[in-house]
């Protein structure tokens, strides 16, 4: 039989929870409608008044990315826990970290990646000017995956826990703030007439070092949940 | 081969066993035996690597498994009381993605012919979840059909199973240690492997 190499391990994980996302509708949507019901939710609480919507909308866009991505984080490994393929990952004869980045890989395509295409829509209820819109959804490509990749570690470590839920969002949450301080930064910049490579680099910089860490500290917290 | 000496584990206070030793030889079967909530399943998970032992050693081929890491899960397969399959995906994607879990590509042609080996033949392409407990019992079971591993740890591999499939499991761990395989089980039902003989361990 033939070996798999450590790539198309890769890429059997991300179709595999890709198909099964894709059976589960429900579960990609839910996130989805939560982030476009919360975003939508501040032009009608705070008022008309143009300036402010302008003001507010990175930081609105980017806590109500924060927080749908931590709604999906709980599903990301508590499913295979349930029915044994997580054990069956621990004895991979490949690489656990692989199989890690693989399943943050596709998390982040089914709730990452619609949040950032939904975005300019949601830009234009804030009145954003167009520059500003990209360098939002800019900030939201480089960002939505370290939250994928940070929140995986909260995710395995709070692993099979009565109210892990809750756990998992005090675990993860402080650990976002740089990423939204630097994102909505990012867009104040643009809008201020300034420039935003500095912001984008540091998110870059985060990035980087979230890939090449993450999945090596989720592996190991899931070996020690599954304990 | 295995080798297990002087192993200790406990789960929360409660001593499950200690100063287990036994060796386990290419070719050779043993069942585990004991009373419900003697340590059965978590000496398997032990010899998985799950569960970190208080004390002793477990060496496959002379080297202590937690050194040997990846090297040591190519060479065995467990089965637990989990069926490890996903009621979204058929029975085919199920094995062929448990195959790729564990390194091997399977194609189609061989992922089909070893269901219906299983008894899966025409049920290949539904989804697990209308499939009965029996039924997706049988799908975890194919993996042993398409496995190569040289060590078989299986925790209770006939739960649910009719009579003819416990033949055919019977069938197969004879041809598994026919090719000089292991295999190390748990079962509560009579299990037999003709021209064998069945080494026991029991804890109590």
């Amino acid at each position: 039989m033939k070996k798999l190499s450590l790539f198309s391990l890769l890429m059997l994980v991300v179709r595999r929870d890709l198909v099964l996302a894709m059976r589960r509708r429900a579960d990609v949507l839910t996130t989805l409608i939560f982030f476009v019901m919360v975003v939508s939710l501040f032009p009608l609480g705070v008022g008309p008044e143009m300036g402010m919507l302008r003001k507010m909308a990175p930081g609105v866009l980017w806590v109500a990315a924060l927080l749908a991505s931590m709604l999906s984080l709980g599903r990301l490994f508590s499913a295979d826990y349930l029915d044994g393929t997580l054990e069956q990952m621990l004895l991979a004869p490949q690489s656990l970290s692989v199989l890690v980045l693989g399943k943050m890989a596709s998390h982040w395509m089914v709730s990452g990646l619609p949040l950032v295409l939904m975005t300019p829509v949601l830009g234009l209820q804030f009145d954003m000017s167009i520059q500003a819109i990209g360098v939002l959804i800019l900030g939201l490509l480089l960002g939505t995956p370290i939250l994928s990749m940070v929140g995986a570690i909260g995710a395995a470590l709070t692993l099979g826990l009565r109210g892990g839920g809750v756990l998992l969002s005090l675990l993860v949450l402080p650990l976002c703030i740089p990423v939204l301080i630097f994102g909505t930064g990012a867009v104040e910049a643009v809008t201020s007439g300034l420039s935003v490579s500095s912001h984008l680099s540091l998110m870059g910089a985060l990035l980087v070092l979230a890939l090449v860490f993450t999945p090596w500290v989720t592996a190991q917290a899931l070996r020690i949940s599954m304990e | 081969m295995l080798e297990v000496s002087n192993l200790a584990c406990s789960r929360g206070d409660h001593r499950l066993f200690s100063d287990l030793s036994f060796a386990l030889y290419p070719g050779q079967i043993m069942q585990i035996q004991g009373a419900n909530g003697s340590g059965k399943t978590s000496l398997l998970r032990t010899l998985c690597g799950f569960i970190i032992p208080d004390d002793g050693k477990i060496s496959w081929c002379g080297e202590d498994v937690r050194e040997l890491d990846e090297a040591y899960f190519a060479e065995m397969m467990y089965l637990g009381h989990l069926n490890a399959i996903k009621d979204e995906l058929s029975a085919l994607e199920n094995l062929r993605i448990s195959a790729g879990l564990s390194g091997t590509e399977l194609n189609e042609k061989d992922a089909v012919a070893a269901l219906r080996r299983m008894g899966l033949r025409g049920r290949e392409r539904l989804p697990t979840k209308v499939l009965s407990q029996g039924q997706r019992r049988r799908v975890a079971l194919a993996r042993l059909l398409v496995s190569d591993a040289r060590l078989w740890i299986l925790d209770e591999p006939l739960t649910a199973l009719d009579v003819g499939a416990v033949a055919l499991i019977q069938e197969l761990i004879a041809e598994h240690l026919a090719r000089l395989g292991m295999v190390i089980f748990t079962t509560h039902q009579p299990l037999e492997v003709a021209g064998m003989e069945m080494r026991s361990l029991s804890l109590s």
